[in-house]
């Protein structure tokens, strides 16, 4: 495995989006995407704690591989995740008690976002080095954050205009991802075929 | 009294359903319903690992301190999930191959999690796996509702037979990343609108009774 670590930036980020191309973190991205301030601080814990658990899981690893037990890779990965997401609670608390107040119950639920799990399992599958490791979870954890971001300025939006009353709510945002993901698929040709 | 505790089994399967009412495990749901056959199998997978758990946590809940049950449902999940990814190897290596990474990522599924905070961690071991049988199959129902139209219209399939004959040609954009999404945002607006008619006609059905009586008396 000697990907450059452009290319693997780039794939995770645009062309392989975790959000709107391999559909990770879907709960928290249509769940939480309502507002801009709080789909931009819950795109930024989640980039926190990926990029945490992710150098962590990476030396865990190690130690497993050592070990020969690799059957235990799920239970310690999830563990580690569950820690981290403690951490980030902690710290939070301490710098910023409104922040932390404002988060409240979606700092905890960061556990199960999908898209946490996914990276340390992904970057074991793929045998990345610890740099590799860590640029792919920067990559990916940011484009999370990205299209968070770029749904709830389009949601905003829609707030405003009428809907029929059947489709307001998820079906709304489901169409409008989907037109998100059609954008993004327009990447797909990038990083010399991928 | 029927109508405050319905049978948790028919509850999961439709009341409830976690796909369509519950909009809740949605990762695997838009990620591998590209073929019924996938979608199948990962309902299957899913159900499979509700019942273990729901019927493990039931069993323990009376010993588990309130602080650390989160973690210790994480861990007797993630235990589930272990027997059944080494369980899907062993069955059968090309299922395993197509569903990736999304076995083991049953573990951040939010529909399993619920469904031990919100059930088993208060019913006895029974009805929680009653329970877990009802959710999985319910999300199997969904996931198959899914994966039958995308590979329908995306590959002309259904479990890998053609249906339409040589002069098909398929709508890719069913298989890519936002078939998906507009396909499930199809079937929630389905059932949208089947809610809406039966609520209506509950409605009226309730403010004819009301005013009879009153038009009796006068």
């Amino acid at each position: 495995m000697n990907e450059s670590l452009g290319h693997i930036f780039v794939d995770a980020f645009l062309i392989n989006n975790f959000v709107l191309c391999v559909f990770l973190g879907m709960c928290s991205f249509l769940g939480l995407s309502s507002k801009v301030s709080t789909a931009w601080r819950m795109g930024v814990s989640v980039i926190f704690v990926i990029t945490v658990s992710a150098i962590l899981s990476y030396g865990t690893n190690l130690i497993l591989v050592a070990f020969h037990a690799e059957y235990l890779r799920l239970i310690t990965y999830i563990v580690i995740i569950a820690a981290t997401v403690q951490l980030t609670e902690m710290f939070i608390k301490k710098k910023s008690p409104e922040l932390f107040r404002e988060l409240g119950i979606y700092l905890p639920l960061i556990t199960t976002n999908c898209a946490v799990l996914a990276v340390p399992l992904f970057q074991t599958a793929r045998g990345y080095n610890l740099l590799q490791s860590t640029v792919f979870a920067l990559a990916a954890s940011g484009g999370y954050c990205m299209a968070m971001v770029l749904l709830a300025l389009v949601r905003e939006r829609t707030e405003l205009s009428d809907v029929p009353s059947l489709a307001r709510g998820t079906a709304l945002t489901l169409v409008l991802a989907s037109i998100l993901s059609m954008a993004f698929m327009g990447f797909a040709g990038m990083g010399g075929g991928g | 009294m029927k109508e405050t505790a319905p049978n948790p089994f028919i509850n999961g399967l439709w009341r409830q359903n976690p796909t369509f009412v519950q909009i809740l495990g949605m990762c695997p749901t838009l990620a591998i319903t590209n073929s019924v056959q996938n979608a199948i199998a990962m309902g299957l997978a899913t159900a499979f690992v509700l019942i273990c758990s729901n019927g493990l946590i039931a069993a323990i809940r009376k010993h588990v301190p309130k602080q650390v049950r989160i973690a210790t449902y994480i861990a007797i999940i993630a235990t589930a999930v272990t027997v059944t990814d080494y369980l899907v190897k062993a069955i059968s290596i090309s299922v395993y191959k197509a569903l990736g990474p999304f076995i083991p990522l049953i573990v951040a599924n939010c529909l399993v999690l619920e469904r031990a905070e919100g059930f088993a961690a208060k019913k006895p071991v029974i009805p929680s796996m009653m329970d877990g049988a009802g959710m999985g199959l319910g999300f199997a129902f969904g996931l198959t509702c899914l994966g039958t139209v995308r590979e329908v219209l995306g590959a002309g399939t259904f479990l890998g037979i053609h249906l339409f004959g040589p002069n098909f040609e398929p709508w890719v954009l069913f298989l890519l990343p936002p078939g998906g999404f507009i396909s499930l945002a199809i079937w929630l607006l389905i059932f949208a609108s089947y809610r809406e008619r039966k609520d209506r006609r509950e409605r009226a059905r309730a403010a004819l009774l009301t005013v009879q009586p009153a038009e009796a008396q006068s």
